[in-house]
């Protein structure tokens, strides 16, 4: 089967604004994914595109596009289900560092910045922290989370403000906030009742239908919201 | 970028949540500097109500209606969720629930501001 591949291109040291290059590529619509055709197109006809992948296999996060219109992974995106052309751009909302490498600084600093460890004072047990298994299903959801910026670039907030923390870092928020065994939930609450913090989900649901994950982000971003209300009340 | 991701039921909700919502402070607006006339201009008033109930002032009052009605049920929708998160996985049927709401309670109300058009009676 033959696919009009069309991607977004971008090089700093020759291009004023992005473009859009198209490349014709056989794909077996049963077995290949947006990811094999990108790798066609790097093989075979045009070596200078640049994309970040690393395992394939929807596990580490890296190649996470804006595919026909929606944030996927390109590991994990069935060519089957897209059709005889096929669009192909970098995140949105992120600096394009080159072709569809986009610059993930501020997105993972925005990551750090709501204490995604475990944090505890007390003195450290000869064994396990234990856990019933009903407070580990707490936050089973969150625990998914690979970081791949497919949620937080698919946020209309995000786009409208990139200081929006967003929903990667309050989902990762979540699976501290919820852990029985850590003690800061209240120093999370408390970043993420600011300005920049969950007040600004508009209940959207991108994120939840960009996780390649499945995880339930905005019911994840919900619960943090109602923790802070719970608090101050 | 907005009209470039293809969201699905939550990001049109969204969307159109927000459309009502200026639409309904366009008409804030409006009202206030009505009411203002009532005062200030009683002759501008009699002319703008005029308008109000010309065709073109009922179909804008019928899409008023629709804005309130739409921006009322959604916000309840984002309400339910807000208070229980675990419906956020039922939304697009909250959604659509919405949207049965508002054509079993707007198209009654609709035909009912907008009769005088074809019957003609000045109300």
């Amino acid at each position: 089967m033959q696919i009009e591949l069309r991607i977004l291109r971008f090089d700093p040291e020759r291009d004023a604004r992005p473009h859009w290059e198209s490349y014709d590529v056989e794909a077996d619509p049963k077995l290949d994914r947006v990811l094999d055709l990108l790798h066609r197109v790097k093989y075979e006809l045009d070596g200078s595109l640049t994309f970040r992948r690393s395992c394939g296999h929807g596990i580490c996060g890296s190649d996470a596009l804006l595919i026909n219109g929606r944030n996927r992974l390109a590991c994990k995106e069935r060519i089957e289900k897209l059709g005889r052309r096929i669009s192909i751009a970098p995140l949105p909302g992120l600096p394009v560092v080159k072709d569809l490498v986009v610059d993930m600084e501020g997105f993972f600093s925005s990551y750090r910045s709501v204490m995604p460890f475990l944090v505890n004072e007390g003195p450290v047990p000869a064994g396990e922290r234990r856990q019933s298994a009903a407070d580990r299903a707490r936050y089973d959801d969150t625990t998914k989370c690979i970081l791949c910026a497919a949620c937080t670039t698919s946020c209309p907030s995000f786009w409208a403000n990139e200081g929006y923390v967003g929903p990667a870092a309050i989902v990762n928020a979540h699976r501290f906030i919820f852990d029985t065994r850590d003690e800061a939930a209240e120093e999370r609450l408390e970043i993420l009742a600011g300005d920049d913090g969950v007040w600004r989900c508009r209940t959207i649901f991108n994120c939840t239908d960009a996780c390649p994950r499945g995880i339930h982000i905005t019911q994840a971003i919900l619960e943090v919201s109602s923790a802070i209300v719970e608090r101050r009340t | 970028m907005l009209f470039r991701y293809r969201g699905g039921e939550g990001m049109l909700a969204w969307a159109f949540h927000r459309i009502s919502g200026v639409a309904i402070w366009a008409f804030v607006v409006l009202h206030v500097i009505d009411i203002y006339l009532v005062g200030g201009n009683p002759e501008a008033y009699d002319e703008l109500l005029a308008i109000y109930a010309s065709p073109i002032g009922r179909v804008l009052e019928a899409l008023l209606g629709a804005a309130l009605l739409y921006h009322a049920l959604n916000g309840l929708r984002i309400i339910v969720m807000d208070f229980w998160p675990p419906l956020t996985r039922y939304h697009r049927q909250l959604w659509y629930l919405c949207w049965l709401i508002f054509v079993v309670v707007g198209l009654p109300v609709a035909w009912i501001v907008l009769k005088p058009i074809w019957e003609g009676v000045p109300t």
